[in-house]
């Protein structure tokens, strides 16, 4: 691994097999560069949270390495994982105690904070998730989102380089999902690596600049965003009150999957152009109402790539 | 350092952590003051907790009734009592040694001390604050270290607090004067007082050396009533081999037979060997069962 330079975590065949046998992780290579909002996308199950249990020292891989900001883990977390902030499965604090004082606690955990400054870093934190008018509630008394939101507070009570959140959404309602949307952005702005993982395609395409995607303890691909989005076939679309005449006239000039849904007929392109396909739909008579080259979605490539539905709210 | 811009994401915000960027990198980690941070923390917690504050309150209760008992029974049938009655009716700090055997035996000590133990790391497991610690990062030793030493305050603060409460009813109740020793010596009640402080130290160590078990079985599991449960298991256990003739070899092995064996405390001179022989049974069951907290808890994938 010689990207820690340029990379704010890189990871070499990393891998986790449980002690009941499941390899819940095999052989990943993730490279997250820095700056980046790199989207960690897969089904349920399918090795998202052990990664990144595995990311943060919390458990320990069978095989392979990682490391942070170049910080080999977990020997050197004591230096690395200050300068990270986590979400990890969900909320988790002490019911009992008011969101101000859950903060507090973990403050006082860590030993490179400074005492004379903490109220202060806490206020601001609060503040920045919008929990500073329910800072002294107890955490029970606090609805799903808010729990969520001072979740996320815990990684704004220090400057970090890299914020690690694992589906900071879930469970959330529209209105709970773009304010941690927008969180998530606010972040990213001023150039912390965010990685974020989620099993929703909407929250990814519209904040990440590259992404990772699972699929039964493999990371099956990874890259830009827009890498992602140019793979696979392009498609065409036709428009037209003769579909059936489009149709034929299509699967002549040699175009595959050719198929009509109603007055609307994709194929896909392969290696012809579009201006060409409408010349001889044309030449043939098809009245043409109109003509798209639809970018497939996000959706479809993770069909593809993960070989199963997301459950997409 | 592209760190403070979270904060100024509103172009007018003054910078507000301007003496707190990465302290790791720039080596500015002062350890004494964050070790005593957290242990302050700890501390909040252990002492915070309404459940924790009802087993002290019960702690405090107990012994204001056994005197307000003894004192009745004593007024009921003059000089008819048990001889442990006589004693402390001849002299009330006699009350306080009394109550700190029954404490220990009838096992509210061991039961506050196993519910606080056992629940040190297993409850930070189960609501999954364990996790966020260690990503902190807060650091394994640490924080066993950290937590141990919140269980070892807590043994001493009820231990001491039984000793006070029954000294000041032995006071209210009973006439006090220079204490009789087991040896048949006399000395002021000053010396007296203060040998009975020194039992309720005793009774501390055995008590911190029962938190050691606790606070290991908390490293296995991540439901505190299983850990609790487990201690209370283990001092049951130990009590009734204790009892047990044919384990007569192994006695002296069983963690609580030196719970009582602060007697020469009150002798004069002070016979330190019962007393010796407990501090050391106390010390080796600290090591082993710290040591495997630690083995477990360094060694544990946390996945709570």
């Amino acid at each position: 691994m010689s990207n820690g330079g340029s990379h704010a975590i890189t990871s070499a065949k990393l891998s986790k097999q449980f002690r009941s046998g499941q390899l819940a992780v095999d052989e990943i290579d993730l490279a997250v560069p820095k700056g980046s909002v790199y989207g960690f996308l897969g089904p349920n199950g399918s090795g998202k949270t052990t990664t990144i249990r595995m990311l943060l020292g919390l458990i320990q891989p069978t095989a392979g390495e990682h490391e942070l900001f170049g910080w080999p883990m977990p020997a050197w977390q004591a230096d690395a994982l200050p300068m990270v902030g986590s979400l990890v499965e969900g909320p988790a604090f002490y019911p009992h105690l008011s969101g101000r004082s859950n903060l507090a606690r973990l403050d006082a955990a860590d030993r490179t904070a400074s005492r004379g400054s903490a109220k202060r870093r806490i206020d601001h934190a609060l503040d920045q998730v919008g929990l500073l008018a329910a800072a002294d509630k107890r955490y029970k008394a606090y609805s799903l989102g808010m729990k969520q939101r001072l979740a996320i507070a815990t990684s704004l009570l220090r400057p970090r380089e890299l914020v690690i959140l694992d589906e900071p959404t879930n469970g959330l309602d529209p209105q709970g999902t773009r304010e941690v949307r927008s969180l998530i952005r606010q972040i990213a702005a001023d150039g912390t690596t965010v990685f974020v993982s989620s099993h929703l395609l909407a929250e990814v395409e519209q904040i990440c600049t590259h992404v990772g995607v699972m699929r039964t303890g493999k990371l099956v691909f990874q890259g830009p965003l827009s890498e992602l989005r140019s793979t696979g076939p392009a498609k065409v679309l036709i428009r037209t009150p003769r579909p059936e005449l489009a149709v034929k006239v299509l699967t002549e000039i040699g175009l595959a999957d050719v198929a009509d849904s109603g007055g609307e007929v994709t194929a896909e392109l392969g290696d012809m152009q579009p201006e060409t396909v409408c010349e001889r739909l044309v030449l043939a008579g098809v009245p043409v109402a109109g003509l798209e080259t639809p970018r497939r979605s996000l959706e479809d490539e993770f069909v593809e790539l993960t070989g199963e539905g997301f459950d997409v709210d | 350092m592209s760190t403070r811009q979270v904060f100024a994401s509103q172009a007018d915000v003054p910078d507000p952590v301007p003496d707190q960027v990465s302290g790791v990198a720039a080596g500015r980690v002062n350890p004494v003051p964050s070790w005593w941070r957290f242990f302050c923390s700890e501390l909040r917690l252990v002492f915070g907790r309404m459940r924790n504050l009802a087993l002290l309150g019960v702690l405090f209760i107990i012994p204001v009734a056994f005197g307000i008992l003894f004192r009745l029974t004593l007024s009921a049938n003059t000089g008819e009592g048990p001889p442990f009655l006589n004693q402390v009716a001849g002299n009330g700090v006699f009350l306080t040694l009394t109550v700190i055997t029954l404490m220990l035996t009838l096992l509210m000590l061991p039961l506050a001390v196993a519910v606080v133990s056992g629940e040190s790391i297993a409850v930070e497991a189960s609501q999954g604050t364990l996790r966020n610690l260690l990503t902190v990062p807060v650091g394994r030793t640490r924080l066993l270290a950290v937590k141990y030493a919140a269980i070892v305050v807590f043994a001493l603060a009820a231990c001491l607090m039984v000793t006070v409460v029954s000294l000041l009813m032995g006071v209210i109740l009973f006439h006090v004067g220079p204490v009789t020793l087991l040896s048949g010596d006399t000395i002021p009640l000053g010396a007296g007082v203060l040998r009975v402080l020194l039992v309720g130290l005793y009774a501390a160590g055995a008590m911190a050396a029962l938190g050691a078990i606790g606070l290991a079985g908390s490293t296995f599991t991540q439901h505190p009533v299983g850990a609790i449960a487990g201690v209370l298991v283990v001092v049951v256990g130990s009590e009734i081999c204790d009892q047990l003739q044919q384990l007569s070899a192994i006695h002296a092995y069983l963690p609580s037979h030196w719970w009582l064996t602060w007697d020469g405390l009150l002798r004069s001179p002070v016979d330190w060997s019962g007393v010796e022989h407990g501090l050391l049974s106390f010390a080796i069951y600290i090591v082993i069962f710290v040591s495997i907290a630690w083995a477990r808890l360094t060694s544990a994938d946390i996945t709570s």
